[in-house]
């Protein structure tokens, strides 16, 4: 009786199940566990453009602003602000006055429409963040805005995702700051952190809370 | 007294050789002419398949409202559907695998088609956790434990976890059992077949079966051992489903008896599938001769069995609620005999209880007209069991002001009877491509085989 | 958050972002030019809420419901989309005291028909999100009811009357300006013969003023103010007993005993949130046993009054004069025509040793007579000074309001009106029906109407001027006690309005933009003295109220000589009975979904009126069948008729309801209301005429034949059924006596058997920190509502429409069971709100297969909606039924206004998911955050829930298990309280105090003693 297959038949069925499972493993893999923490998906890491070229490297870094000059309600409320145009022409009203880059920031001041900044750090609609919160408790800026003074334009540090979120509320110690260098963009973690953090978390009275109603309503 | 037995009530029609036996089920898949009543039957089924793709995309678009469901009654014929199926699809595995293990012969020619059987009615059943969801496009895969980015797990306290993987594993087992079982007479089918592609396709599938010694050797081990892990699946996976119900604390859930009696009635509910497809099957393709008045019989004495049991569960229910003098439990005894959906339980009754009790006379039993009409009264009868635990237990609980009322919508019934759909389309494919039952297993039926092994 | 869910179209956009520049009014350039643009047209006519509409009919609901569940389904696969990208859009310049993320809140007040109810109002970036009562306001004192919240959704209403109209044209103010010069100089030239103002009750006393000054320069024109639901016989009565029309002003808090008439203090009394608030302070748990206090009522139709009593008459509105003439005689007043009745005796004497202590009131259903009699039995009592005290009336025009109505129809039949302006009133709908205005309307040649909505009125004359919201405008108002507070504007105007002080400012001058703010200060300039205004006027807005404006008392002397002898006794035909909707009120409500799904507190109807009658009545009409279905309760449709007049109307038999009458709810069959009041139940004042606006007898019942589909949220009156001995055996609802208390403390206990809650598989668990939780005191509910709505508008919970609520999918996060116990002729009543219990053994939590509802280190009970997938499981498992689910998408995510309305502190929901009470979770995690940032600790009162605040009768009580000194932990010491189902050892966290009556032995049939616990 002739035969179907040839005999590399039975090499091919062999191989076959081997590489199958190989990329089935690959496929499912990457898309439970590589492509949600992707880049692209959390859009880490990548510099966004604005309205207008406001440099956080040239306030920040080059001139040393203090974060709440424009952020002023980070202490005081959840959202830690965006500036009014009125803040920014405090200065521009002088400094570069005529500056063509500058314009959208004149042309708001004037007919009084707002600036349509891109949110950067965006968190879904269903997670309540709070700024004051943390600030308050000893969690720097830094700590999860990343060197603001040396960007241009501001990106997002880091992924914002959930586990994120859980690695400091779970341990919060390991990046607990003095109040008093929680604006600070120049603060490095000690080498006796964890020390230094129990201490603070103590004295603040830290709690690290992770029931889901701390950031879910 | 085997032998003597098996003359009376032979498990093969006599005359038979071994090839016999292979033209005539080889020749039901590989002949050129399709009976024009499978046509029929396959549109049939077919357009209702339809029906149910389209209740299922308005599902999706449009949400859990277009079903009946509500507060207080947040389950309905999503969850009814899903336990009647999945009941429904253990017969098969019980067939295979413990019969097997019993070394019943009657299993032979029935096990195939019942396992199939299986496999489709808990392709149906499946759909259901998922469907139910009101989103069920993040919570299909938010139920699979896996480390996501939100740091969460699955609650594991939770029985419709457990539902996750009883089915999942079932589901693959019976898969498993079945084409490792369908291999032989698939490698008998590309040998017999006159038209090279189809040689091609069941040459595929039989992964180059040649029969040989260590070929059998093999497979008899291979089959041996997913019998012996299908075994205990056929009593977890619906106990586990029962558990869905008996962990709440609904007045009419809240019992120990639900897995025992949950197992008793799922078997009740596959063998009257079986017997449902099984009486017409022979007809049409004039099986007598394989499927005899025996395995009819047996399975109509299996029933019969079962039935006992799952009145006995229905007894104790009552008699529980009455002597544990909770008020909760007797409000819902009575309001589940006497209340608004009172009929339902009475009906169910009738069906699972008084008819099947007939099946003592063996005239009755042994008359495959009146039996298909008892196994279909059986089948409606063990969804109303269901529509009477979740509905009637649900729509008056704790709290008489929160007590409310349920029908279903027209789209509660397309997407019920589109699974029917679902499932006979399958079973339609299946009748006409594979072969219904297992070949090489009736062989070792015929006289012939059987002399020999009296001899040695 | 709030930065980003800006509204869609421009119009709101401006008013929203910046109110200080939306104050210039920089809407569009010019009306005319933007009336031409088609996305104006179809702004115009947008549809609200797109599903609730739809809902109506099946067809389009799935067609609406298709589109948004595509889209959603898009959107809900998180895993594999990323963020859409959003923007943030700063002010340009930062208001002062405005932190953005943080609320601000102001003190304004609102008009519930004409009496002011003062209000503090959340507002998030210039957005009003939310009203809570102000506790400086005597008519509020912090609590507000279902109407009061409703103000913010009132105001974000997409049917609201946009632009100005002729004959329903688009046009602009200055055209109608144009067009008023002309016609108003003439009739200005003759003295304002035929010019006529047509207005609400009016307490403001700006706008009083102005009146004034305009009929002085035109001393022939004339004003009338009329209110359909008028307080004519309380005027009557007190100018009946005192010669003028003065206003009583009740003083619960001191009455030990007091007797209604009919008089609907809980929800029918300009004071009632007040009333209230006294009432209860007697009767409260942790209030003293021994002071409590005893309310008989007398009354034909059931209401919230005669169900918080401790007696409850059912007498038909006609025979209740003769129980009064009774009482009276009985008091030793000269009052002919008595009518004996076995209560009157024991009665009579419970009100004598109370003595000063007593209070007899009178409802405005019943006739002058019978206020003028309560007057004289107070004074008889010696109660004038203790309970009750007498002030001038807060309403520049008091009484009469019907007849002058039917003064100024009669004048524009005869064709003496050249120009009508109607001011904020709806006469068209809802004047009295043998006043026929409509055809008399149609005779005056220049019409103009001016309110909220294009309405029934605004479609029957020539100018129609879309009026601004009490949010929206600059005014003033006064309580019923006098107080006045000046109303201010939490947003600029959303459309081009104009509020009513402005536009009779353009009556008064016929050139210049009136400025609301302007006419407001500059009446007050004289009454807050000119010496430091500012600082005064600063004061009044700041609190809400204008200091020591309270009417003074009047020495005032009864005479009950002057009452007439009673009329003869009516005859024993069929009566029928005129009653404000507990929802909609008069109807100006209609078009507010959280009120049209508001459950009314006695049937647990929504969307619809009904024609009440009691068990007995019933049977002579041949029985009403009213079957409950899965698609709603059906039940028979009769045809009424009174004088020639019909209408047809769903029967529904109500326990309680005195026999021979017929009760009919005004406010609905609305034609013009807008998308949702439209269409809503039947128009009761097509049977309603002047001369008899409460209570007519001689009507007719006809049964049709035909059914109706009612949507009633809980199981219709099911008295005989067996469920109902199982609720008696369930203990769900606890009432005992004062008496029965007072003997063994722990009775309420011995009512139902609760297991040693040790009784556990598991270790307790501790909670260390807080532990939050709350007590409902049923002895102090009077079922009012409120708390359903201040939820409904705190928690985003949406309205589902009446075809969804009839198939029991109600959404709302509160609701209040009402049960019976005794016979139904007259049973008791009783209500229990039921927010989630927060178990701490939730059966919900073991079986969610995600984990979307987990417990908190608190000890609450959170529901995850972002997390859940929506089994139904935990619905299934809980006891108590609290939990939702969006069966289809119920949230309009589509109406801008609406996203303007929702608060930002809490998710918006959406399709298939499960949600449920949180105990305001985000009220507390910002109470918390506070606490913190302060360096304190949270104590007692920092978080108060949406449904406590609002609670008149302080009946919901929420705080700190674990901190001894709270409240709430104190409450749940208390020998009352008791846990609902506590046998299930869910071990719930909200706990109840149980009912306590303090009835009168004395009295015979003291109602159901026996077979109490509904």
């Amino acid at each position: 009786m002739a035969q179907v297959f040839p005999r590399q038949a039975n090499d091919f069925a062999r191989a076959s199940l081997v590489i199958g499972g190989v990329v089935a493993a690959a496929v499912l893999g990457s898309f439970f566990f590589v492509w949600p923490r992707s880049s692209y998906m959390t859009r880490q890491k990548e510099a966004r453009s604005q309205p207008v070229p406001f440099y956080h490297l040239h306030h920040v870094g080059g001139m040393g602003l203090d974060c709440r000059y424009c952020h002023t309600s980070v202490d005081k409320s959840a959202v830690a602000g965006i500036p009014p145009t009125k803040t920014c022409m405090n200065c521009h009203s002088q400094i570069f006055k005529d500056s063509p880059t500058l314009e959208p920031v004149r042309a708001s001041f004037r007919d009084g429409t707002a600036l349509e900044w891109v949110k950067v750090h965006d968190l879904p609609d269903f997670v309540y963040f709070n700024h004051s919160a943390h600030v308050n408790k000893g969690v720097g800026c830094t700590t999860c805005h990343g060197p603001i003074d040396k960007m241009a334009f501001v990106w997002q540090e880091k992924s914002l995702l959930m586990e994120w979120c859980l690695e400091c509320h779970r341990a919060p110690e390991k990046y607990l700051r003095p109040r008093s260098e929680v604006y600070s963009v120049a603060w490095q973690p000690p080498s006796n952190q964890l020390e230094l953090g129990r201490k603070l978390a103590l004295d603040y009275g830290v709690q690290t809370s992770t029931s889901c109603s701390t950031c879910h309503r | 007294m085997a032998s003597d037995e098996r003359v009376v009530h032979p498990v093969i029609g006599p005359g038979h050789t071994f090839g016999s036996v292979t033209d005539k089920i080889a020749s039901l898949v590989l002949t050129k002419k399709t009976p024009i009543g499978w046509f029929v039957g396959f549109a049939i089924s077919f357009s209702l398949l339809m029906v149910m793709l389209v209740t299922v995309a308005h599902l999706l678009f449009t949400g859990i409202g277009i079903w009946g469901n509500n507060i207080p009654i947040g389950w309905a014929f999503d969850i009814i559907n899903f336990v009647w199926w999945i009941g429904i699809g253990h017969a098969g595995t019980l067939i295979s695998a413990i019969l097997l293990l019993l070394k019943q012969q009657w299993r032979t020619s029935i096990n195939r088609f019942a396992e199939a059987m299986t496999l489709f009615a808990v392709a149906c059943a499946g759909m259901f956790p998922i469907l139910h969801m009101g989103r069920s496009w993040i919570g299909f895969y938010w139920l699979m434990p896996y480390p996501n980015t939100m740091g969460l797990w699955p609650n594991f306290k939770s029985p419709l976890i457990w539902d996750v993987f009883a089915v999942s594993t079932y589901a693959t087992v019976s898969a498993l059992f079945w084409y490792v079982g369908l291999i032989p007479d698939l490698a008998t089918l590309r040998d017999r077949a006159q038209n090279q592609l189809v040689k091609v396709v069941y040459g595929f599938f039989a992964v180059g079966w040649r029969g040989s010694a260590r070929h059998w050797a093999n497979y008899e081990i291979a089959y041996l051992i997913l019998a012996g892990l299908s075994t205990p699946l056929v009593l977890s996976v619906h106990t586990v489903v029962s558990f869905d119900f008996s962990a709440g604390i609904v007045p009419g859930w809240h019992a120990t008896i639900f897995p025992p009696y949950f197992v008793a009635g799922a078997i009740y509910a596959g063998f009257a599938m079986v017997l449902t497809l099984a009486i017409p099957l022979r007809k049409a393709y004039g099986l007598e001769d394989f499927i005899t008045m025996r395995h009819i019989e047996n399975m109509a004495k299996v029933m019969l069995a079962t039935s006992l049991i799952v009145a006995y569960g229905y007894s104790m229910e009552a008699f529980m609620a009455w002597y544990s003098g909770n008020t909760y439990e007797r409000f819902m005894m009575w309001n589940r005999m006497f209340g608004p959906y009172g009929w339902s339980y009475w009906l169910l009754i009738f069906c699972n209880v008084f008819v099947i009790n007939t099946l003592w006379i063996k005239k009755l039993r042994t008359n495959t007209v009146y039996l298909f009409v008892v196994s279909l009264i059986v089948g409606v009868g063990m969804w109303l069991e269901r529509f009477v635990i979740i509905v009637t237990s649900l729509h008056r609980d704790f709290l008489p002001s929160s007590w409310g009322s349920y029908r279903g919508t027209p789209w509660d019934y397309s997407m019920f009877f589109g699974t029917i759909g679902l499932f006979l389309t399958l079973f339609f494919l299946f009748i006409r491509f594979l072969p219904t039952i297992s070949i090489f297993e009736m062989r070792t039926l015929v006289p012939a085989a059987t002399g020999e092994e009296k001899k040695s | 958050m709030s930065h980003e869910n800006l509204p869609a179209s421009p119009v709101e956009f401006e008013g929203v972002r910046r109110p200080g520049a939306a104050a210039r009014r920089r809407y569009w350039k010019s009306l005319d030019e933007l009336a031409k643009t088609p996305a104006f047209m179809d702004f115009l006519h947008r549809e609200f809420p797109e599903q609730a509409s739809m809902f109506e009919d099946e067809k389009g609901r799935r067609e609406f419901l298709t589109l948004m569940g595509a889209s959603l389904a898009l959107a809900g696969l998180t895993a594999c989309t990323k963020q859409p990208e959003e923007r943030i859009l700063p002010y340009v310049r930062q208001p002062e005291a405005l932190v953005p993320g943080r609320p601000l809140f102001f003190a304004t007040a609102a008009s519930h028909d004409g009496y002011a109810r003062g209000l503090l109002v959340e507002s998030h970036e210039g957005r009003p999100t939310k009203v809570e009562g102000n506790p400086d306001h005597p008519a509020s004192l912090g609590a507000t009811d279902s109407f009061g919240q409703a103000h913010v959704l009132g105001l974000y209403d997409p049917d609201r009357s946009k632009a100005v109209l002729y004959l329903g044209q688009l046009r602009t103010w200055g055209d109608f300006r144009a067009a008023l010069r002309e016609p108003l100089a003439k009739l200005k030239a003759k003295g304002g013969a035929g010019l006529r103002f047509l207005t609400g009750r009016v307490t403001s006393p700006t706008l009083a003023a102005q009146m004034q000054e305009l009929l002085q320069s035109m001393p022939a024109a004339k004003w009338v103010s009329w209110e359909p639901v008028s307080r004519d016989n309380t005027r009557a009565g007190a100018v009946m007993a005192f010669g003028e029309p003065v206003e009583p002003q009740y003083r619960f808090d001191q009455a030990d005993v007091i007797l209604s008439l009919e008089a609907d203090f809980v929800s029918g009394h300009p004071a009632s949130l007040r009333l209230v608030r006294e009432f209860a302070s007697r009767r409260r748990g942790g209030s003293e046993l021994a002071a409590m206090n005893r309310l008989y009522v007398v009354e034909g139709s059931p209401t919230l009054t005669g169900a918080s009593a401790d007696h409850r008459l059912a007498l038909r509105s006609s025979a209740i004069e003769g129980f009064a003439r009774a009482v009276a005689a009985g008091c030793g007043l000269p009052a002919s025509g008595a009518v004996a009745h076995d209560w009157v005796a024991p009665l009579v004497k419970d009100l004598k040793r109370a003595g000063s202590k007593a209070l007899v009131l009178a409802g405005e259903s019943q006739p002058p007579a019978v206020h003028a009699l309560a007057h004289a039995i107070n004074e008889a009592l010696g109660a004038i000074g203790t309970t009750v005290s007498y002030t001038a009336p807060a309403e520049a025009q008091p009484g009469g309001e019907t007849a002058a109505l039917a003064a100024l129809v009669d004048e524009m039949r005869q064709g003496q009106v050249e120009m009508l302006v109607v001011l904020g009133a709806n006469p068209v709908y809802a004047a009295p029906a043998d006043l026929k205005l409509v055809e008399a309307l149609d005779k005056v040649p220049f019409r103009v109407h001016h309110g909220l909505t294009v309405d029934e009125t605004a479609g029957r004359v020539h100018w129609h001027l879309p009026a601004s919201h009490p949010l929206e405008s600059w005014g003033d108002l006064r309580a019923v006690d006098g107080t006045a507070t000046i109303v201010q504007p939490l947003i600029a105007p959303l459309y081009h309005t104009l509020s009513e002080i402005e536009v009779l400012d353009a009556f008064a001058r016929a050139e210049g933009t009136p400025k609301g703010y302007d006419v407001v200060r500059a009446h007050w300039r004289t009454p807050l003295g000119a010496s430091d205004f500012e600082a005064r006027w600063n004061r009044a807005l700041n609190d809400g109220v204008v200091a020591g404006s309270a009417f003074p008392a009047k020495a005032v002397k009864a005479r009950a000589s002057t009452i007439p002898a009673p009329a003869a006794a009516a005859a024993a035909s069929l009566e029928v009975a005129f009653r404000p909707d507990p929802s909609v009120f008069d109807g100006r409500f209609a078009n507010l979904g959280w009120l049209q799904e508001l459950p009314k507190p006695l049937t647990k109807v929504t969307w619809d009126n009904l024609a009440l009658v009691s068990p007995k009545t019933a049977a002579e009409l041949g029985g009403v069948a009213t079957e409950q279905t899965a698609r709603g309760h059906v039940t028979e449709v009769a045809e009424l008729s009174l004088d020639g007049r019909t209408l047809k109307a769903p029967l529904w038999v109500l326990p309680g309801h005195a026999d021979g009458v017929v009760t009919l709810h005004l406010g609905y069959g609305r034609t013009r209301a807008g998308q949702i009041g439209n269409g809503t139940g039947f128009d009761a004042y097509a049977l309603r005429t002047s001369s008899a606006p409460w209570t007519a007898s001689g009507l007719q019942v006809r049964k049709t034949g035909e059914t109706a589909r009612i949507a009633c949220t809980q199981d219709h009156w099911t008295i005989e059924q067996p469920e109902h001995q199982q609720a008696h055996e369930r203990h769900v609802v606890r009432s005992v006596t004062r008496d029965e208390l007072a003997k063994d403390e722990h009775v309420v206990h011995k009512l139902g058997h609760v297991p040693d809650p040790g009784l556990s598989l598991y270790p307790p668990v501790e909670y260390k920190g807080h532990a939050w939780g709350m007590t409902i005191d049923m002895s102090a509910c009077v079922g009012c509502n409120a708390c359903v709505t201040a939820c409904q508008s705190e928690n985003n919970v949406p309205v589902v429409g009446k075809e969804q609520v009839a198939r029991g999918r109600e959404m709302h996060w509160i609701r209040v069971d009402r049960y019976y116990a005794g016979a139904p002729e007259n049973p008791e009543t009783f209500h229990q709100p039921i927010p989630c219990m927060q178990c701490e053994n939730a059966p919900c939590e073991v079986v969610c297969p995600v984990a979307a509802t987990v417990h908190s280190d608190e000890g609450l009970n959170d529901m995850v909606y972002n997390r859940c997938v929506g089994t139904r499981y935990c619905s299934n498992n809980c006891p108590y039924k609290v939990r939702r689910f969006n069966f289809l998408l119920y949230q309009d995510w589509d109406t801008p206004t609406f996203k303007m309305q929702r608060n930002p502190e809490v998710t918006v929901r959406s399709r298939g998911v499960m949600e449920k009470c949180t105990y305001c979770v985000q009220r507390i995690s910002r109470a918390r955050i506070d606490a913190k940032n302060q360096g304190r600790e949270m104590k007692d009162g920092d978080v108060v829930t949406a449904c406590e605040a609002a609670c008149p009768a302080q009946a919901i009580v929420f705080g700190d298990v674990n901190d001894k000194t709270s409240r709430v932990a104190k409450l749940k010491a208390d020998p009352r309280n008791y846990a609902l189902l506590a046998e299930l050892q869910t071990k719930p966290r909200t706990t109840y105090l149980a009912a306590v009556r303090n009835p009168n032995p004395e009295i015979p049939g003291a109602s159901g003693q026996d077979e109490r616990h509904g």
